[in-house]
């Protein structure tokens, strides 16, 4: 079964009352599974659906969609790089590089030691602040090389939890 | 104007300092006057949608069936995704109140008693801050079952889109709120006014454009088409990034302003020992303007017509301006490069990102924007050839107006206009034995 929290499970119900029609809610549901669980399986999806009264390809085709949903665990970390091109020509890739050396890891892999997660994403609109970096939930600015190294050895070093998260 | 009490020290995103600020006491005044009144404000005030089109929210809301008896929508598009843009999360981070009022008094003088902030799934921060934010003005009567006790009562809900930027388009971001892949729908027949959310009459306003309904309330429409320029009218949100020393956000009355003014005086000019090469004045999809160029023309200026000549450092930060030397003003994402920038990379940056948004509905944006992608990668990657300029015109072209949406004029856009105004370098990159970078440049593919 699908072992998720009381809490997530509240927050579900809470959203599904906020739309005056079911469907609305798979996005919030699968947000929701997702923090739970760190990613969304093929068992989350159907029961997903079944809450929702949907068939699970309504479910599935969004998971498939939106880039932010996955379908595997990732590493304990989540590091987003901005890849578009405000950041890029501040130093976007080259940020993303250094991350990738420093946990030994390619894009999109689980690093060897399980900590992290490094991906390259689509424009975050903090443009104005590039390069810039998510990690978790948390948005880093100005992540030039140096910035890059000096987080790693945070995370490496067990980083506030303001800081982590998936 | 939006800008007025964030960037004050002290000042924070809770409700008592909102409060304390005088926040809400336009909602307050508001729900005592007549709806209609408050829409012909918004009709007088001219003010122009801050999304990226710049289509008058006063016509969009009188454009709304009023007749069919179904309930009114309000999404509020803070799906904040055109790169080179960043006013939403500023607004929403800083100020979240602001944009509850906002979106109060446009429900109320549209008669919506349901509302949604329809927000990117990448600000879980800015989401969190708006679920804060709603909770304490519920909490305050000022959203709920009956605000201020005028037996006028709305709901308003944040749902967190998930890393699409299709969803920025207002009919894919509906058919995204009502749990489906967001397909943008096609129009006619579903102009959301009329057949939006739930197939009801749906208003969809950008952050900032409803930020501005709190200020129109508040002064009156006739003194906010004051501000600004005739037809560009009330002030306006510029983001500013790339190769400048002081790049953000500045908010200035419309038109004030010219980019020269915006990117020298304002920003600081280009980096040390560095020259202005080009800029893209309204977020990605806009046309690139090259410094060098010369725009020529004749345009109104009060009951006369009056040639203009100008460079890019003289075209003024308008919609209409912008649109006459072929560009837009979008979302005011204004993106410098200077002369450290290969044009050929960044088009290759902004196809990578046009190609993966691509939504897949219709064929010559799916397909167009891959093979512009593969063909700037291409180049990049040690093939460029003499030809290839030519080639990505021709995709490009066959793109443009051949879409459901206006994703395909926005990812045409870039490549139809790299290639024309930077037709020499393109050229030169296909003849160069191997691809040089400049001194501090950045990979960018």
């Amino acid at each position: 079964m699908m072992n998720l929290t009381p809490e997530t499970l509240g927050r579900m119900d809470e959203a599904i009352a906020h739309y005056p029609v079911r469907r609305s809610a798979v996005l919030p549901l699968l947000h929701l599974v997702q923090e739970d669980q760190g990613h969304v399986s093929d068992e989350a999806i159907e029961w997903i659906a079944s809450k929702l009264g949907l068939q699970p390809i309504n479910v599935y085709e969004l998971v498939t969609f939106y880039p932010m949903f996955r379908r595997k665990p990732i590493g304990r970390t989540h590091i987003k790089v901005c890849r578009t091109l405000s950041c890029a020509i501040m130093g976007g890739y080259r940020t993303c590089a250094e991350f990738q050396k420093a946990f030994g890891t390619g894009l999109g892999q689980v690093s060897p030691d399980g900590e992290v997660t490094v991906e390259f994403v689509e424009c975050l609109a903090s443009c104005g602040t590039a390069p810039v970096v998510m990690i978790g939930d948390k948005l880093h600015e100005r992540v030039d090389a140096a910035k890059a190294r000096s987080l790693s050895e945070d995370i490496k070093a067990g980083a506030p939890p303001a800081a982590r998260g998936r | 104007m939006i800008f007025r009490h964030v960037d004050e020290p002290g000042y924070t995103s809770d409700l008592a300092c909102y409060v304390r600020n005088g926040g809400y006491e336009v909602l307050r005044k508001a729900v005592a006057r007549k709806p209609e009144e408050l829409v012909d404000q918004v009709k007088r005030s001219g003010l122009r949608g801050r999304g990226g089109a710049g289509f008058p929210c006063g016509v969009k809301w009188t454009l709304l069936d009023r007749k069919s008896g179904k309930p009114i929508y309000l999404v509020v598009n803070a799906d904040e995704s055109e790169p080179g843009t960043f006013k939403d999360r500023y607004i929403i981070h800083q100020d979240p109140h602001q944009l509850i009022e906002g979106s109060m008094i446009t429900c109320f003088a549209n008669r919506v008693e349901r509302a949604y902030i329809y927000i990117r799934g990448e600000f879980p921060e800015g989401a969190r801050i708006l679920e804060r934010a709603i909770a304490e003005a519920r909490a305050a009567n000022f959203v709920g079952p009956d605000i201020l006790g005028s037996g006028y009562g709305c709901e308003m809900y944040v749902h967190r889109g998930a890393g699409a930027y299709i969803c920025g388009e207002e009919t894919g971001l509906i058919e995204s709120l009502e749990g489906k892949r967001p397909y943008p729908r096609i129009k006619p027949p579903y102009f959301p006014a009329v057949l939006g959310l739930y197939q009801c009459p749906t208003i969809v306003n950008n952050v900032e454009t409803i930020c501005h309904v709190k200020h129109i309330a508040d002064m009156g429409g006739d003194a906010f088409s004051k501000i600004g320029t005739p037809n560009n009218t009330g002030t306006r949100i510029y983001c500013v990034s790339g190769h400048v020393r002081r790049p953000g956000t500045y908010e200035f009355d419309v038109g004030r302003l010219t980019i020269g003014e915006l990117l020298h005086e304002v920003c600081g000019g280009p980096l040390p020992g560095r020259t202005f090469k080009a800029v893209i004045p309204g977020g990605s999809s806009a046309k690139v303007l090259r410094f060098g160029e010369r725009f020529r023309g004749k345009r109104k200026v009060g009951a006369d017509m009056v040639e203009y000549d100008w460079g890019v450092e003289d075209i003024p930060l308008d919609f209409d301006s912008l649109g006459m030397v072929g560009s837009m003003g979008g979302s005011g994402g204004v993106i410098v490069m200077d002369d450290s920038v290969s044009m050929v990379e960044a088009l290759g940056n902004i196809n990578e990102f046009y190609a993966h948004e691509s939504c897949g509905q219709c064929t010559p944006c799916r397909e167009g924007s891959l093979w512009m992608k593969k063909i700037t990668a291409r180049m990049v990657h040690g093939d460029a050839r003499a030809e290839d300029g030519a080639l990505l015109k021709s995709v490009a072209d066959q793109i443009a107006g051949r879409t459901i949406c206006a994703f395909g004029e926005a990812c045409a856009w870039p490549t139809q206009s790299f290639v024309a105004k930077f037709g020499d370098e393109f050229t030169a990159y296909a003849q160069a034995k191997k691809q040089t970078r400049a001194e501090g440049a950045a990979e960018l593919v």
